[in-house]
């Protein structure tokens, strides 16, 4: 233990820490909880969109006419009656920064990028009419050369995407002496590891409807993780931003996959010229391409060693794919610079990474960001190094793991602890006794420890607004417009809400995800929910808090330290039978004109760019540190893989809700198993050749271990409490988990994920030479 | 070209009609008569958000079609319990955080119901078999297991299943 153990350690709660049931799980466990697809309004006209079946063509001919003179079609757009409209991808910010340039056309003009690009939209009276005429569109496409990997695009004379060249950012981090280092190693481990695409499938398909409402504001009900995106979408469509407003509903699953604007712009252009309320949902083929996916990445790492284990020199180099459009690609690569030597000490660094355009389905957010592809990254060559200097994987560990106080990549100091060491060591121990090999069947196992931020870039100036009032019953009220994608994020704000008001989970009633009515929260991405709203709400609740306790404590006449409020009463700490309801409190507060609610900001640290040349400064507000242990069984005669053990070890800082955390994490180990080993988004000339969940497999009920959690509390974080976050951190160490397990049971190394039976086979034969 | 018809459904105990074509889905025609609890993730039979049960039998009802089901009993999550007397499925769901985002939730819970009604008992094998056509994307189906199981035991003490 070190000296930044759990701070506060007397911290004692009533609410916050323990597993309760989340105030969102009794309406979804009863099929009451609307979902976006679920609204219907009188009037109502259906929508499909048309897409585009070549990744790379021109448009020659576009006729509409045969569907417009169907009967109980309403309209029918293309780009040539919207001609300059456009929408930008780039981050929804709340911030002061500009725009980068990523303006992508709505519909096809001339140019086809990727294969799904959409060519018209459609709004009939009735969903089977509005397909029908979607059949009617006739149009055809010529196809011109196009770029279907980084490496194609980078190829000189290669055809450009978009723009003038196909690099769409590039990062660079400088620090120390490389080329010292590698002179000073006893050798030097070059390995080339390979990330694939990968597809959210959240199980929500993107759903909306939208009407204008009498005030003319375009109204849109819509699953999404940002609300914010009303001001991406009112630029597009030319009103002023108070002009639309995003209502969110029940997000039946993110992951990032709902980060950018899907349906939205859609919705409101229809609404807008139909002047009726329109729905669309995408069928789950329109999905698969209706989002941006993971990206594929190339990572070279060549690490010099001493002999004793310690790194002289890592040098990293990053191509990731960024397909037809930008979105958030910059960013995403961005974290996977910052994060690419892992959660080690590397004084001597150098990193390169470049995200390239190509006509391939454009690539966004995912849960991990670009981290996750870069612990793929570090974590194999982890290993890989550990075995060039025959030395234990984890000692080999030790002896280089960033400790409490250490900077990291950039230069900056992380203010939380760093506990990937003891999270690593409690997951490896956890595995227990190791399971015999039998026969062709060969037994592995694998650590996979990690670094992962949470909140979003510093440079984004993000802030959170969160509004909290009691009332004269003694209940409690919400208000934020943080939107819940399914991890309990507007619960945990009643947790917290509850928590600091002394009232118990149920009287707490959470108002949230609308752009107009609700506080502006940010994005539910970037593990940033329970950081950013969770301190806003934090702060709300304390003033409120503050205010009754004076009440209270006059009342009593007694000191306000001297106030504690739990279950729903108040009374004198050291004399509980002096104390009253808080329902009375509040009455006795509210009779002397008492300030009973609170809205309030939280910002987190605001930072300039990091340097462009050496990549030095503060790219996060902090980290999250931990370790993912796995143990497989892999039949080296059929190249399958079976996952027997899997054990999460993290300091979440603080639980808000224990079952949650836990519930992250089981989440985290599916989407990162399937990662490893079997999804796989197979793309042909740029067109998805797997858009069904029967040719794009995700793990089922079939193939999930028993997950075992270890969570760890240092309460050393930045949200309310000492919180961190797991979000994002529950994936990222489990696909290089799995891959150092399989290297271990098998004796060599596949560089490229999904790790296929076949993948596996042939790495055995090439190794039988 | 398809020729409407009106049928009778039998949704939760009460009788419904919905005039559909021929090709309608038991999904669609559900959800058209407003049951939204029932939930479409694929239209396919991949990913069992859709299930419902037909005379006690978990199918998906985007794989069905609505005229098939004339004259059976079909329950959806809705049908199996209210908010005042919950399903103990739904009860274990809730309290054990078996519901992440919720929208796999609905053919979960019928697909449990469906495979207790069979198997009081069933081992960790059997359930996984029983819930291996309904994808989860949030929970690792690791809490699902634990309320599956919790609501057996319930059941089996109160005699709820036959
Ligand atoms: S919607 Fe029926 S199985 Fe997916
Ligand atoms: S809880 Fe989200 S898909 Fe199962």
């Amino acid at each position: 233990m070190t000296a930044h153990d759990t701070i506060q350690p007397n911290l004692r709660f009533s609410q916050v820490g323990k597993s309760l049931t989340r105030t969102d799980a009794p309406g979804k466990a009863m099929g009451r909880t609307p979902y976006a697809g679920d609204y219907v309004m009188p009037g109502m006209l259906h929508a499909k969109v048309l897409r585009a079946d070549i990744a790379s063509a021109r448009l020659k001919r576009l006729d509409v006419s045969k569907a417009r003179a169907l009967p109980g079609v309403v309209c029918v757009l293309t780009a040539a009656d919207m001609p300059d409209r456009t929408i930008a991808t780039d981050i929804p910010g709340q911030t002061g920064r500009d725009r980068l340039k990523t303006e992508q056309q709505i519909l096809i003009k001339e140019r086809v990028r990727y294969f799904g690009e959409p060519l018209a939209l459609i709004a009939a009276e009735s969903a089977d009419i509005a397909e029908k005429a979607r059949r009617l569109i006739e149009f055809e496409l010529e196809p011109i050369p196009g770029v279907y990997s980084p490496e194609e695009a980078l190829a000189p004379g290669a055809p450009v995407v978009q723009g003038t060249d196909n690099v769409v950012s590039t990062h660079k981090i400088r620090k120390g002496d490389t080329d010292a280092g590698f002179a000073e190693a006893d050798m030097i481990v070059e390995n080339t590891y390979v990330t694939p695409f990968q597809e959210h499938a959240f199980l929500e398909p993107e759903a909306g409807l939208a009407w204008v409402d009498e005030n003319e504001v375009i109204t849109i009900r819509v699953c999404t993780q940002v609300i914010e995106h009303f001001r991406a979408v009112a630029d597009a469509i030319g009103v002023p931003h108070n002009k639309v407003r995003i209502m969110g509903a029940m997000v039946g699953g993110g992951f990032g996959g709902k980060e950018d604007v899907t349906v939205e712009t859609y919705l409101a252009i229809l609404a807008q010229k139909t002047r009726r309320p329109v729905r669309l949902e995408f069928t789950r083929e329109d999905s698969f391409v209706g989002h941006g996916n993971r990206h594929s990445m190339t990572l070279k790492y060549r690490t010099g060693v001493k002999r004793d284990g310690k790194i002289t020199a890592l040098d990293v180099q990053i191509l990731a794919d960024a397909g037809a459009y930008v979105y958030l690609s910059p960013y995403v690569l961005l974290y996977s610079a910052v994060n690419a030597p892992g959660p080690y000490r590397v004084e001597n660094l150098n990193v390169h990474a470049r995200a390239v355009a190509t006509n391939n389905m454009f690539t966004s957010a995912f849960r991990g960001f670009g981290g996750l592809q870069a612990a793929a990254g570090y974590e194999q060559q982890m290993d890989e190094v550990a075995n060039a200097i025959s030395m234990d994987r984890l000692e080999f560990r030790r002896r280089n793991y960033l400790q409490t106080g250490d900077p990291i990549s950039t230069g900056f100091v992380p203010p939380s602890a760093i506990w990937t060491e003891k999270c690593a060591d409690l997951a490896w121990e956890a595995l227990g006794d190791p399971t015999p090999s039998e026969g062709p069947v060969k037994i592995g196992r694998g650590i996979g420890a990690f670094q992962q931020s949470y909140g979003r870039l510093t440079f984004l100036h993000d802030t959170s607004e969160a509004w909290v009032g009691i009332e004269m019953d003694g209940t409690v009220t919400v208000r934020s417009g943080v939107t819940d994608i399914g991890a309990g994020q507007a619960s945990s704000l009643a947790q917290i809400a509850a928590e600091i008001l002394g009232v118990t989970l149920p009287n707490v009633t959470v108002y949230n995800s609308d752009s107009q009515v609700t506080p502006l929260a940010g994005t539910t991405t970037a593990t940033r929910a329970l950081y950013m709203t969770g301190n806003a709400a934090r702060l709300a609740a304390e003033a409120v808090r503050e205010r009754l306790a004076e009440v209270a404590a006059e009342k009593f006449g007694v000191d306000v330290a001297q106030i504690g409020m739990e279950f729903n009463r108040v009374f004198v700490t050291d004399d509980s039978a002096k104390g009253m309801t808080i329902a009375d409190l509040v009455k006795l507060a509210a009779s002397r004109g008492v300030h009973r609610s609170e809205l309030a900001i939280f910002r987190a640290p605001f930072t300039d760019v990091l340097d462009p040349e050496t990549g030095q400064g503060q790219a996060h507000p902090d980290y999250a540190y931990g370790a993912h242990a796995i143990e497989v069984a892999v039949d080296t005669e059929t190249g399958e893989v079976k996952v027997l053990k899997s054990v999460a070890a993290h300091d979440v800082g603080q639980c808000i809700n224990r079952a949650a955390v836990e519930g992250q994490i089981h989440g985290g180990v599916q989407n990162g198993l399937g990662y490893a080993l079997t999804e796989e988004m197979l793309y042909k000339e740029g067109r998805l050749m797997t858009p069904s969940f029967s040719e794009y497999l995700m793990p089922t009920a079939m193939d999930m271990p028993p997950v075992e959690s270890i969570i760890l509390e240092s309460r050393s974080g930045l949200g309310p409490f000492g919180s961190k976050g797991i979000g994002e951190p529950s994936m990222t160490p489990v696909p290089p988990a799995v891959a150092n397990a399989i290297a271990d049971a098998i004796g060599v190394r596949v560089f490229e994920m999904p790790i296929t039976p076949e993948r596996i086979w042939r790495a055995l034969e090439a190794a039988r030479g | 070209m398809s020729t409407e018809k009106t049928i009778n459904l039998r949704v939760n105990g009460r009788e419904e009609t919905a005039t559909i074509p021929p090709h309608r889905t038991l999904l669609e025609a559900l959800r058209g008569l407003g049951h939204v609890d029932v939930k479409c993730g694929c239209e396919k039979g991949d990913c069992g958000a859709c299930a419902v049960l037909v005379d006690g039998e978990a199918v998906d009802s985007c794989l069905t079609l609505a005229q098939s089901a004339e004259g059976r009993e079909i329950t959806t999550l809705q049908g199996l319990g209210t908010p005042e007397a919950p399903h103990p499925l739904q009860q274990s769901f809730a309290e054990l955080g078996a519901a992440q985002c919720g929208y796999c939730t609905p053919g979960m819970i019928i697909a449990s119901e469906s495979l207790l009604r069979k198997n009081p008992a069933p081992s960790d094998e059997e359930l996984r078999i029983a819930l291996s056509g309904n994808l989860c994307r949030c929970t690792g189906y690791v809490k699902i297991f634990e309320a599956v199981q919790a609501a057996a035991a319930v059941m089996r003490q109160t005699g709820e299943t036959k």
